[in-house]
């Protein structure tokens, strides 16, 4: 089965397939308004019995026009928007607006703020990996995961709620570095809740890892290879787990990532269990980062020098983090004025799901909603 | 349609008034002894001191009152004009390499560290298919367009590549006249598929042998083009909405 998504050509729906059932061609709907497909996606499939021909996205339901909003606000106006694309990780998304912009203008955070960054990003990312395991398992079934991770995701969105007020879209970060100094405790809170996560992937691998019906449903499911997930232009823990060294955060730091040491967990086979491993090998690495971010918190200013009315020089920049879910890029073209003359975003979700097709051709139907909870997509940053 | 004052026509003329208020970093500090007297004293103690008993100065006194003064300030600090960044030339082996191969059709530049090149629209095919194939660009970013509606080629359209194999990102730009059409690159790489439609469902830029260049994220039947300068950020396709949703739109 997995020898249909091996290669790229099969990407063309009129390839001929031999039938499976000797029954007619079938066409469904699944979604927009399901929750197996986390939001509202509307995926087209073509089903001989039960097994998928080929399928097409539907998407757009949650289009609200971001980049033209973008384009009539002011750079810091447009600062809490992002938070609302991938809205369970919005923590990156404003690192990666805020960077762009101090690009443009040509300014640096400080390094008190770039490490106050890293902890709450890397925090985010276990936070937003913490969500895919619960929901990714309870859509294949099983229901424990998802209690585990939100009782331990609670603590992280807790450390938000202290630091600026908000638990999701927290606007935390600002151009030029931070608004908030760290409240009194910061560090004890984040000390105090790696030492309270670390036994919790344990437990979480516990439940999944070498799980019978888990490795049933995941392994050689959703299959994507290396070179198809680079041509389809698919990043993030994804491309990792086809066997691809590659993470923004190592291969073109930002932020101050360059000073604390991590290692890239990465698959072999490129399946559904493979994400899965990588993920959650991933979270362990954002913990060891934390750890070193935070006990080597430097003092000093939080922002750096910023006109309180921005106007970058005219010009136009395209610069991108290692989002939770995959190079998270941003687009501006500045002419001068208050306000951004074009911004566009890359998200990472859009551009994996289109691996989607790839990853399904060939497995059966249930097997669609394990692989688009192993895509880790977010239709608010898919539609944007 | 009420139209955002931000008309696609202004920036430029709009940029000059205070062009000197605050570029880049090595500005803004200048700009800061302009409001600094303002701003440094809240913020030292002794000074703090003084307030109280002088019972005076109103402004200082409330620390985040002190920030928002210095925009009133400014245009009066006009320091020494920093060059506004521009780009630079880019040289490397493979930008020769493509000069020589298609002379004056490239223009290659570095703009705040970020290289890229502004192709002309007959070599694009061409430039993308040899970037791919031999100078290793296997990851195509991400592909968007800009529009300048007072330019006679109205559009820019980008092309961000990556190479994983020389860990290089570039950017390639050209530039069409409206109504003019781009060769799809989805044969180069398949992520453009998507990418592709977008611009087009955005800007209404088609792609040539693109195998289903429909819209992507609006409706079908969906009538303009978001993205477009001309298309008002509060606008929408009225007609749509009453046919399709059965509501009297809100605007």
């Amino acid at each position: 089965m997995t020898d249909a998504n091996s290669s790229l050509s099969h990407l063309d729906l009129e390839t001929p397939e031999k039938p499976f059932l000797d029954a007619n061609e079938l066409v469904i709907n699944m979604g927009p308004q399901h929750p197996a497909t986390h939001g509202v996606l509307r995926v087209i499939l073509r089903l001989d019995g039960e097994k998928v021909l080929g399928l097409e996205c539907v998407i757009g339901y949650l289009h609200r026009g971001v980049e033209k909003i973008g384009e009539h606000r002011t750079y810091t106006m447009f600062n809490p928007y992002v938070d609302r694309m991938d809205y369970v990780a919005a923590v990156s998304n404003g690192l990666g607006y805020c960077e762009t912009v101090e690009k443009l203008l040509n300014v640096e955070a400080p390094p008190r703020a770039q490490h106050v960054r890293v902890v709450l990003t890397e925090l985010n990312r276990i936070a937003s990996h913490q969500l895919w395991l619960g929901t990714h398992a309870l859509d294949i079934g099983a229901i424990t995961p998802l209690f585990y991770t939100f009782r331990d995701r609670e603590e992280i969105l807790k450390i938000y709620e202290k630091y600026c007020g908000a638990r999701l879209t927290t606007h935390a970060f600002r151009i030029g570095g931070l608004q908030y100094e760290t409240y009194a405790g910061f560090e004890k809170d984040v000390k105090n809740f790696l030492n309270f996560f670390r036994p919790k992937i344990d437990e979480y691998e516990e439940l999944l890892t070498t799980n019978r019906i888990w490795l049933e449903r995941t392994k050689n499911i959703g299959r994507i290879s290396a070179p198809d997930c680079i041509a389809l232009g698919v990043t993030g823990p994804v491309l990792r787990a086809s066997g691809v060294k590659w993470d923004l955060r190592k291969a073109q730091p930002y932020a101050n990532y360059k000073n604390f040491d991590f290692d890239i967990p990465t698959g072999q086979n490129g399946d559904t269990y493979d994400r899965y491993l990588v993920r959650m090998a991933e979270m362990r690495q954002s913990v060891r980062i934390i750890e070193q971010a935070i006990d080597a918190l430097p003092e000093g200013p939080i922002i750096a020098k910023v006109p309180k009315v921005m106007k970058p020089a005219a010009g136009e920049v395209y610069h991108s983090i290692e989002a939770p879910k995959g190079e998270l890029g941003y687009f501006i073209v500045s002419d001068g004025s208050t306000q951004p003359y074009r911004v566009r975003v890359r998200p990472p979700s859009f551009v994996n799901l289109q691996a989607l097709e790839v990853m399904c051709r060939g497995q059966l139907v249930a097997d669609v909603i394990a692989v688009i909870g192993t895509l880790d997509i977010v239709l608010g940053e898919v539609d944007r | 349609m009420p139209d955002d004052p931000k008309s696609p026509s202004s920036p430029p003329p709009e940029g000059e008034p205070k062009p000197t208020a605050d570029k880049p970093a090595a500005p803004s500090s200048v700009t800061a002894t302009a409001s600094g007297s303002v701003q440094a004293d809240v913020k030292t103690p002794p000074e703090k001191d003084k307030a109280l008993p002088a019972t005076a100065p109103v402004p200082p006194k409330p620390a985040a009152a002190a920030p928002v003064t210095p925009p009133a300030t400014k245009p009066a600090a006009a320091p020494a004009k920093p060059a506004a960044p521009t780009p630079t030339p880019w040289d490397s082996p493979m930008v020769a390499k493509l000069k020589a191969g298609y002379g004056s059709g490239i223009e290659p530049l570095t703009y705040a560290g970020q290289n890229y090149m502004i192709v002309d629209r007959s070599l694009i095919p061409e430039i993308l298919q040899v970037l791919r194939n031999e100078d290793q660009f296997d990851y195509c970013v991400d592909i968007t367009a800009v529009h300048y509606p007072q330019r006679e080629k109205q559009f820019d359209v980008i092309w961000v590549l990556y190479s994983y194999a020389r860990n290089e990102r570039i950017r390639v730009k050209t530039q069409i006249v409206d109504g003019e059409s781009l060769p799809s690159s989805v044969p180069i790489w398949a992520t453009a598929n998507w990418l592709e439609r977008e611009v087009y469902d955005m800007f209404g830029i088609k792609f040539d042998g693109h195998p289903d260049l429909k819209r992507i994220l609006l409706p079908e039947g969906w009538k303009g083009h978001p993205l477009r300068k001309d298309y008002g950020i509060l606008q929408q396709d009225n007609e749509w909405v009453q046919i399709n949703l059965g509501i009297e739109s809100g605007q």
